[in-house]
This record gives structure tokens, C-alpha cells and sequence, in this order.
């Protein structure tokens, strides 16, 4: 069984936590950064990123989660994830963990106002993905290693580069598991990755 | 690729983003930056704190909206602004001004005693405050997206909110165990939906964040709180009453998400300052509890 942490500094942490467990693997709340080294994978939640920010800034997350990055683990950021993986963001803000090469819009869809719910075609999968935006960003520059997952309105909402998965809306909060799956995959294949470089 | 703005699950969604934070009331820019910097989730525009308000008496309305829109300007952060029960006016200027989450608040006087507003009517979600699973379940039928407990605003005394809090869930443990048959007249008895009722006792959940508010004032009082089962926490007049506001407004965020390292909240809670000046409940007139507005 595989063990998946989310960051549970804030945000919609259960939700995560729900989708994991139902999927078959074990699902731990990540609070303290030495809680890294027991998990395969990182989830980092929807909620408001500039909190998170400050309270990985306050208990020491950046370094451990960037030797974490370093050692090819497979990291999801969903909405806030997003924001806070991005290498760059629009305006005055600085990036954060830069962890995929984007450059991402905080709340790029707008405002509470503006927040919606769209049938989203995702590459890989048959059928499209009930997609929850809210307050959502989205990706405008993409470097040439960053595969192109999803587009609403011309606009990149679902990416991935090597190990890292984003997207800009919010798959826990609908029954449907199937990008939880594809994260599923992306750690067992990083673990048979490293069990074939330790033989 | 229809597009649908305002269902229930972004609305109900925008509070679960929301949740294992600290929502802050604040009345100007100045305010909502000091908020943001210390990592709170979301900011409460309005023209006076609930202490202020008690203290001040007369009619308390929606904040002007300059305030709201400079609020609106200083931050990144969400903005939700507070608007009288049932003042379907006031509520529509707060929704076409873009606020994010509208508060319809019994700190403010009521401007229908009979009626709440038909949240479901409007495309922003909207907070209800809540003292049992009746009034839980009533704000739900309504469309509220999200609760929080009322405690008693503006006292700097938790003892109301506590008395909530314990109150909705033990309420949510007795449904969520009876038998079919007993639903219904456990609906008569708490005048809740029955439907929502039903649900609540199907998932043993509200289907709705719960966050508590009305009385916190020290990080101690917030993690109190989330142990004993909030989301989140509003923290209107005990920041920005007490003496060092920066200090409080971050201890409180990390006492939030930190609510079981007692060590750590000790420690936050040492070089704080004093907190706001606090009210003894039992020598508030039943005139002037706010909790007893909106049924």
C-alpha cells in the first residue's frame, strides 16, 4: 500500500484525505516537515495560498519539500497547490516552491463571483471531468517540458512535468476519483523507478 | 463546456478552502493588510467590530460600501461583508459589488423578524450564524453554504460559542443514530427541514463547513474551539481590540492549525499582550444579546 500526505496546514485537507483512502492507500495529514520522509507522494490542497505560505515560511517546509521534489517524489497541487508549485506568478508576487515551469494567475477565473462548474475534457481520460473552479488560477506561460493535461477557455488548467501533476480546479470535491488515480499511478511508477535504481 | 456559476458545490466548495482557518473582521485597508500578512483566510469588511457596535447602540447596518470596496482593493485574500437578516437589498448591493461571501449576521440589526433571506435566490454564497441544529438545518433549507455558531459577538468571552458548538454536534450524534421512524418528529421538535434532517443523519455531517464564532479572543480560545470540532474560526473584535494586533492575529492563525500542540500554543500565547477586555454574559440584558436575533 502506498502512503499519501497531505498538507494539512489548511485548506480542503479531508476531502483529499477521503479521495486516498477510498482509492485503497493509506492517507496521512502532513503538519510537521520531518512527516515527508514517511510518505510517497505530496498532496498540496486547495485553500488560500498565501496562508499556507506563511505557515510554511514560519515551520521550516520550504527545504524539505523542495529535497522531497529533488528525489523525483510525486507532488499534486490542486488550486492553492498550483499557485504555490508554480515557477512564476503574474504580477508583483513572488513564486513560491517552483517546482513546474508556469507561470500561473492567482484567481486568474476572478473573483467568488466568477467561480463555476464545467465539463472538462482531460487528456488520458475517455470522459469529460466535472471540473470545480473556484476563485481559480489558471497557467499562461508553459515551458516545453510542461505536458498540457487540460484547457478551459484557451486558458491551461490541468498540467504535468515529470513528477509534479497541477490543476487549477478541484477534483476532491466531486465523487469522481479518476485524477486521483492518475496521481495513484504517477507514485507507484516513481517507486518502481527507485527500487530499479537501488538493485 | 456549459459553464454554471453559483451551484452549490462552488458555493458550498468556496468554505471548505476555507476550512482549518481564521476568518478576521476588519474595518479599513490598513486593517485587512495586517490580517492577510498573518495568514488569515479570509477577511470580514465591516464599519465597526461587534464591540463597537454594542458600545455604540442604534441601528446596526451593512458598512458603507467604500469601506467594503477598499477593503476590496487592499487584499488578495477572499472578502465577505455582513448585511442584515433578512435585507434583501443590502444583500444584492454586497453581491453586485463582488464581495465574495456575504454574512447575514445578527450582530447587525435585523431588518425582518420573521424572515431570513431566500440565500438560495443568490448567486453568492452566504454565512448564517446558528445556536442548535434546528437553526442548522433551517439556514441550509434557506441555501446558507456555510454556519458558524453565533456565541455572543463583540464579549471577548467564549462561553456562548462553546455552548453552540457543543450543542449542533451533539445534536448531529443523537440524529444520526435514531431509528427512521424517529426522524420526523425529532424534525417537529428541532423545526428543521426534514430532508436536510435526513441527510445529516445519512452522512452524520452537516453538508455545510461549520466554522465558530461569536467570543474568541486568545489563540487559546480558537483552538478550544477547533477541538472541540469547529472548521475554522471567526475572530471579529479579538484582534483588533487587544494590545498588539500582529501578534494576536498570527498566534491565533497558528493556534488554528496547530490546535493540539499545547506546547506551542503556550508559547505563542506568552509575549501577547493583554487581550480584549471581556464581558461576563449574565450581566448583559436580554436586550442586548445578540444571539437571540433571527430564529
Amino acid at each position: 500500500m502506498l502512503t499519501i500526505g497531505v498538507l494539512g496546514l489548511q485548506g480542503a485537507v479531508e476531502e483529499h484525505l477521503n479521495q486516498i483512502k477510498a482509492a485503497g492507500e493509506q492517507a496521512i495529514i502532513v503538519k510537521k516537515p520531518e512527516q515527508l520522509e514517511e510518505i510517497d507522494g505530496l498532496i498540496i490542497p486547495g485553500g488560500e495560498s498565501t496562508t499556507m505560505r506563511k505557515l510554511m515560511d514560519r515551520y521550516g517546509f520550504m527545504e524539505p519539500i523542495k529535497t522531497f521534489f529533488e528525489d523525483k517524489k510525486p507532488i499534486f497541487g490542486t488550486c492553492a497547490g498550483m499557485v504555490l508549485a508554480a515557477n512564476q506568478l503574474t504580477g508583483d508576487e513572488e513564486a513560491y516552491l517552483e517546482l513546474m515551469d508556469i507561470s500561473v494567475k492567482r484567481n486568474g477565473f476572478g473573483r467568488q463571483r466568477d467561480s463555476f462548474e464545467a465539463d472538462l475534457s482531460i487528456k488520458g481520460l475517455d470522459e469529460p471531468f466535472k471540473a470545480v473552479f473556484i476563485r481559480a488560477p489558471f497557467a499562461e506561460d508553459i515551458g516545453e517540458d510542461v505536458e498540457i493535461l487540460a484547457v478551459y477557455e484557451e486558458n491551461v488548467v490541468a498540467a504535468r512535468q515529470e513528477h509534479v501533476l497541477v490543476s487549477a480546479f478541484h477534483p476532491e470535491l466531486t465523487g469522481d476519483d479518476r485524477i486521483m488515480q492518475l496521481f495513484i499511478q504517477m507514485v507507484k511508477t516513481s517507486i518502481n523507478k527507485a527500487e530499479l535504481k537501488t538493485c | 463546456m456549459e459553464k454554471l456559476l453559483g451551484t452549490d458545490t462552488v458555493k458550498r466548495g468556496m468554505a471548505q478552502m476555507q476550512k482549518g482557518g481564521v476568518i478576521m473582521d476588519v474595518i479599513n485597508a490598513e486593517q485587512a493588510k495586517i490580517a492577510e500578512a498573518s495568514g488569515a483566510v479570509a477577511v470580514m469588511a465591516l464599519e465597526r467590530v461587534p464591540s463597537d457596535i454594542r458600545a455604540a447602540g442604534g441601528v446596526a447596518r451593512m458598512a458603507d460600501p467604500r469601506i467594503v470596496e477598499e477593503v476590496m482593493n487592499a487584499v488578495s485574500i477572499p472578502v465577505m461583508a455582513k448585511g442584515r437578516i433578512g435585507h434583501i437589498v443590502e444583500a444584492r448591493i454586497l453581491e453586485s459589488m463582488g464581495v465574495d461571501y456575504i454574512d447575514e449576521s445578527e450582530v447587525l440589526t435585523p431588518a425582518d423578524e420573521e424572515y431570513h433571506l431566500l440565500k438560495s435566490d443568490f448567486t453568492v454564497p452566504f454565512v448564517c450564524g446558528c445556536r442548535d441544529l434546528g437553526e442548522a438545518a433551517r439556514r441550509i433549507g434557506e441555501g446558507a453554504s456555510m454556519l458558524r455558531t453565533k456565541g455572543e459577538p463583540g464579549t471577548g468571552n467564549i462561553v456562548e460559542a462553546v455552548r453552540h458548538m457543543r450543542k449542533v454536534l451533539s445534536q448531529i450524534r443523537k440524529v444520526s443514530v435514531m431509528s427512521d421512524d424517529e426522524l420526523m418528529t425529532e424534525a417537529k421538535i428541532l423545526g428543521a427541514p426534514y430532508e436536510i434532517l435526513r441527510e445529516i443523519k445519512r452522512t452524520g455531517k452537516l453538508p455545510v463547513v461549520n466554522f465558530a464564532a461569536g467570543g474568541i479572543a486568545t489563540p487559546a480560545d480558537a483552538a478550544l474551539m477547533m477541538e472541540l470540532g469547529a472548521d475554522g474560526v471567526f475572530v471579529g473584535s479579538g484582534i483588533f481590540k487587544s494590545e498588539n494586533p500582529e501578534k494576536f492575529a498570527s498566534a491565533i492563525v497558528q493556534a488554528t492549525t496547530y490546535f493540539t500542540d499545547y506546547e506551542l500554543i503556550g508559547r505563542l500565547s506568552k509575549e501577547l499582550g493583554s487581550a480584549m477586555k471581556g464581558i461576563d454574559i449574565s450581566k448583559l440584558a436580554p436586550a442586548e444579546r445578540m444571539q437571540e436575533r433571527g430564529w
